[in-house]
């Protein structure tokens, strides 16, 4: 459905071709296919902006200019800035589950992002790779089924689950499971949240009630990489209200660039730690930059081949 | 600062200048020129519209009529005018016009398929049909418990099996139910699936060809469940579903708050199909005709 960026680019370069070096004009050219190419895999705008200028900065500086490959020189570049920025330039810290237990991961998002799946993915997670003792609550007294959903997944992965009490509010139900986890001496309790959306006030107001009643340590947004512009109005929404940690991004096993991405890391700050790649529950990946940027941008090998030569 | 860190601090301002959409430059009457259009083409862009759509928006408010002049609120009417026609013809509510009406209900996890199964029912039932519900999603975790507690509230009978079972023979066995039953409408859901995933993808072309074994004609209506979150992946979604499950119109859900859902408009130019409602809430009341007016006038601020 999408042109290949490196074709496109490719096209504009092939005519400049035989002229010699590139000017200052032949790359703001191609940086314009860019930014369609960044736009067409959902980057949210103001993150196309600003990243296209201070892309268009380094790729105004000589090595472009004169390179002999000047287009795959440009891709290049773009490709360092993605990647640089969806990993904000840094390594990802380890998890913060080596405190006092019971270490309390809370996981919030809007509605069917993919939270309770990668509850349970990330229990099983931490349990086989980490060996520590799990348990797994669900605060999600909204949707129909929502805490059985959780029973099930616990079932399957053999991950301890709160017992289900009808009645209780999610601060309850969060309290009940801290406490259960400290008395029966497990490593970390994991909270399954409902969905919600930034500007259903009740919700985002009950969100951080139950993050001021259980003092996570830590708190990752969860987010379908399907999602569209709205990705940085989501991220901010749920920034305003709970000190977010850290993102997972699901539905990485889809066919959509992922541009998302790119927002999240940029308006939460926080690193993208955590790529979902299925609806199995061993189907969580350490989130790879280097992938994501590649497919974005929406170009396989040329970054692999600009590096050889 | 390194230069990320500057665009990250600069992300939030012009997140908020964007959040108005359809922004103009000017508070008099000025021309749309060059400058005016770009602020257009951007706002549009952010609504989920799509560069190419945002871009053949723009030039169709090139040309030479406001040449002399216009103000911000007149250029977000033209815009929303734009919009609304683009949209005008698919706009269609979904009518029950066989006995029984059998309809599918399809698309990506998570969309919001279930709940808008609940609230199709409930509108129908309170249109005096009879309607029941099939348990089509035999795979993820307590899906079939989540139709039988929607089933419960709107009051409606429900055929389930296991976890696990086959989603093809349930669904026949739940269209042999509906006609022996003199049942009205039949709403079948389906496991979420992401279309680039073949063997999901030929899972559900088996159920829809052994529903067709009953009552050649069915299922009558086979609906795409779309998230208003959803980005330019949605114009694939629209497609492949198309290819294999043969869509026949599209549902939008989660429009309550935000002005999302502006991939409908490019879905709308590239595809055609109807749109029968929107989804604006969990409940199962939430559920409302799509007005291609109201639509646009939410996506570029004028509502
Ligand atoms: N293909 C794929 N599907 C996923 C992934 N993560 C979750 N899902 C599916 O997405 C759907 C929604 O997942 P849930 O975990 O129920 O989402 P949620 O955020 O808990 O939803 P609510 O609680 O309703 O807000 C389910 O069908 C999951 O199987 C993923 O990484 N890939
Ligand atoms: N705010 C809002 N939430 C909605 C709407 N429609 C559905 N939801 C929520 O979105 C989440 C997913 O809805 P489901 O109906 O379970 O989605 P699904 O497509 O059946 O999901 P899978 O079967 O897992 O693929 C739930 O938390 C719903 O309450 C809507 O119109 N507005
Ligand atoms: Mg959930
Ligand atoms: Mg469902």
């Amino acid at each position: 459905m999408f042109d290949s960026l490196s074709e496109r680019l490719g096209g504009i370069f092939d005519r400049l071709r035989g002229r010699g070096a590139l000017t200052e004009i032949d790359v703001r050219a191609a940086m314009r296919e860019v930014r369609v190419a960044l736009l067409e895999a959902d980057v949210a705008l103001p993150v196309v902006k600003d990243f296209i200028e201070a892309a268009t900065q380094r790729a105004i500086g000589a090595e472009v200019i004169k390179s002999v490959t000047p287009g795959q020189q440009v891709v290049k570049i773009v490709n360092d800035c993605l990647v640089e920025l969806l990993s904000g330039g840094e390594d990802v810290p380890p998890l913060k589950i080596n405190v006092t237990p019971p270490a309390v991961i809370m996981m919030v998002g809007l509605q069917g992002s993919g939270k309770t799946t990668s509850t349970a993915k990330l229990a099983s997670w931490l349990g086989t790779r980490e060996r520590k003792k799990v348990l797994m609550a669900s605060l999600d007294v909204a949707r129909p089924a929502a805490q059985e959903q959780l029973r099930v997944l616990g079932e399957q992965t053999e991950i301890a689950t709160l017992p289900i009490i009808p009645g209780q509010t999610p601060v309850q139900i969060a309290e009940r499971a801290r406490q259960s986890a400290r008395l029966q001496g497990f490593d970390v309790v994991l909270l399954d949240t409902a969905g919600r959306l930034g500007v259903d006030e009740a919700l985002m107001a009950e969100m951080a009630a139950i993050a001021g009643a259980t003092n996570p340590d830590e708190i990752l947004l969860v987010v379908d990489s399907l999602t569209g512009q709205d990705a940085v109005n989501v991220a901010a929404a749920f920034k305003a209200r709970v000190a977010l940690t850290g993102v997972i991004l699901t539905r990485m096993d889809g066919d959509a660039r992922g541009g998302a991405a790119l927002s999240m890391r940029s308006v939460t700050g926080t690193p993208i730690r955590f790529a979902g790649t299925g609806e199995k529950l061993d189907a969580l990946e350490a989130f790879d930059a280097n992938r994501v940027a590649g497919r974005i941008l929406g170009m396989g090998d040329i970054v692999g081949l600009v590096e050889k030569a | 600062m390194s230069w990320f860190g500057r665009l990250t601090e600069g992300l939030s301002k012009s997140t908020k200048k964007l959040a108005n959409n359809i922004t103009g430059l000017a508070t008099g009457t000025l021309p749309l020129d060059e400058e005016r259009l770009d602020a257009i083409e951007e706002g549009l862009i952010a609504a989920d519209l799509g560069p190419r759509v945002a871009a053949r928006i723009r030039e169709r408010l090139a040309d030479q009529k406001y040449a002399k002049g216009i103000d911000d609120d007149g250029v977000r009417a033209v815009v929303a005018d734009e919009v609304a026609q683009i949209l005008a013809p698919v706009a269609r509510p979904l009518a029950i016009i066989r006995k029984p009406q059998v309809i599918l209900v399809v698309g990506v996890n998570g969309s919001g398929k279930t709940t808008t199964i609940a609230k199709l029912a409930r509108l129908f039932k309170a249109d005096g049909k009879q309607v029941m519900l099939a348990a089509g999603d035999t795979f993820r975790a307590a899906a079939i418990a989540q139709l039988k507690i929607w089933a419960d509230r709107v009051g409606v009978p429900i055929v389930a099996g296991d976890q696990g079972g086959d989603a093809a023979s349930l669904a026949f066995d739940a269209v042999k139910r509906a006609m022996d039953e003199g049942i009205d409408v039949l709403i079948i859901d389906t496991a979420g699936r992401l279309q680039n995933k073949t063997g999901l993808m030929d899972e559900l072309a088996k159920v829809k060809r052994v529903i067709g074994k009953l009552d050649p004609a069915a299922p009558h209506d086979v609906l795409l469940v779309l998230d208003a979150t959803t980005g330019q992946n949605a114009l694939n979604q629209i497609e492949v579903f198309g290819q294999v499950a043969g869509v026949t119109g599209l549902v939008m859900t989660k429009l309550d708050g935000s002005a999302r859902g502006g991939m409908l408009v490019a879905a709308a130019e590239k595809f055609g199909l109807p749109i029968h409602a929107i989804g604006v809430g969990e409940g199962m009341d939430d559920l409302q005709p799509f007005t291609p007016q109201d639509f646009a006038a939410a996506l570029v601020g004028t509502a």
